[in-house]
């Protein structure tokens, strides 16, 4: 079997409950399921995650570097944007 | 490799009468030889397999055996009580006293053979645990409970290849069906008893494996089916490795097993 033919597969790790699923690398697989058993044994093998998300590479699109200073830089001045000029009440604990 | 967490009512030795000791020690012996022997076959597979993604999970497999077969040999030299240390009984005995079943022993071939020899034992593994875990031994049903998640997962990676092996291209299902040619003999040695079982399943001591054979079967249908091949006529049982009668295949690989410890007696690392 000709290893090419098989779809790349991008893996999301849940390291635990409550915490969202990060991205830890990626793999080759025929099928989701595959993909799935992969990437057990491939990023879960030192009790990395109590969850995995495994979606085919293809399905994911990007923002183009080229397209980077458009993108992101207009954002760099725009210090009002952080809510850092309120007063938070000290009664307020979780913000 | 982490020891079983076992409680120190589990941890001792049941005071057995001395015969039934001599006879729990044999059986145990066989779970750990049948364990060792996979592990070492799938071992070989490391930096060999067909994709990264598998070399792994063979891997993870063979470790996963290993360390089973170290608590199995940990409790069998404490049941012989002659002063064996695991490794001794790992390392230090000849091919003509390993009881492994033949099945574990055969050559790794292509991936299709190791997938039906895992598949073959992964089936009757996973069922032996199940009625282990429930058995009278506090030992063995502790080493039972913990190893019986990962041959869950044995079986479902072996089940799942098969299948895929035998409903992907011509070129998978003609591998298949000779690895299942090759292979489905060695099967009906599992759940032949030896002497030896006989007397400790009519104890109630271990699973009797005729109670274990409906649950295997049905799986085995259930598989095949899948994999759209048809169920192989139940050839004549192929029997001898659990008796101590093995294939010549043992033989070289105890020679690589043990080379280091025969070699340079004693080292640890």
């Amino acid at each position: 079997m000709n290893n090419s033919e098989w779809p790349l597969w991008e893996v999301f790790i849940r390291s635990k409950q409550g915490l969202d699923h990060k991205h830890v690398g990626s793999l080759h697989a025929a099928d989701a399921a595959m993909a799935m058993q992969n990437a057990r044994d491939v990023y879960t093998r030192r009790l990395e995650g109590v969850s995995i998300w495994v979606v085919e590479s293809r399905h994911i699109h990007a923002s183009n570097p080229d397209e980077a200073a458009e993108f992101f830089d207009p954002a760099a001045d725009k210090v009002y944007r952080h809510p850092t000029f309120y007063d938070v009440p000290e009664s307020i604990k979780h913000m | 490799m982490a020891t079983p967490d076992l409680s120190p009512a589990q941890l001792a030795a049941p005071a057995y009468p001395a015969e039934l000791r001599s006879q729990l020690f044999q059986y145990v012996l066989q779970l750990a030889d049948t364990s060792l022997i996979l592990a070492h076959r799938l071992s070989e597979w490391c930096g060999h397999g067909p994709v990264l993604e598998q070399d792994l999970a063979l891997s993870n497999i063979a470790l996963d055996l290993l360390g089973e077969a170290r608590s199995y040999y940990q409790y069998a030299a404490e049941l012989e009580g002659r002063g064996r240390t695991e490794d001794d009984l790992a390392y230090l005995r000849s091919a003509v006293e390993y009881r492994n079943p033949l099945l574990v022993e055969q050559p790794n071939g292509d991936f299709a053979y190791t997938v039906v020899r895992q598949f073959l034992f992964d089936n009757f593994h996973y069922q032996l645990l199940k009625g282990l875990q429930n058995g009278p031994d506090a030992r063995l049903a502790a080493i039972a409970e913990k190893s019986l998640k990962e041959a869950a997962y044995h079986l479902k990676w072996s089940s799942e290849w098969l299948i895929r092996l035998g409903d992907g291209t011509p070129e998978s299902r003609r591998r298949l069906d000779k690895a299942i040619a090759t292979l489905w003999r060695f099967a009906g040695e599992l759940t032949t008893p030896t002497p030896n079982e006989s007397q400790l399943q009519e104890l109630g001591l271990v699973p009797d494996y005729a109670a274990l054979l409906p649950a295997m079967q049905a799986h085995v249908a259930h598989v095949l089916a899948e994999a759209t091949v048809p169920l192989p006529t139940a050839p004549v049982a192929q029997l001898g490795g659990k008796t101590g009668r093995h294939s010549e295949h043992l033989g070289y690989l105890l020679a690589e097993l043990q080379y280091l410890q025969r070699t340079y007696p004693g080292l640890t690392w």
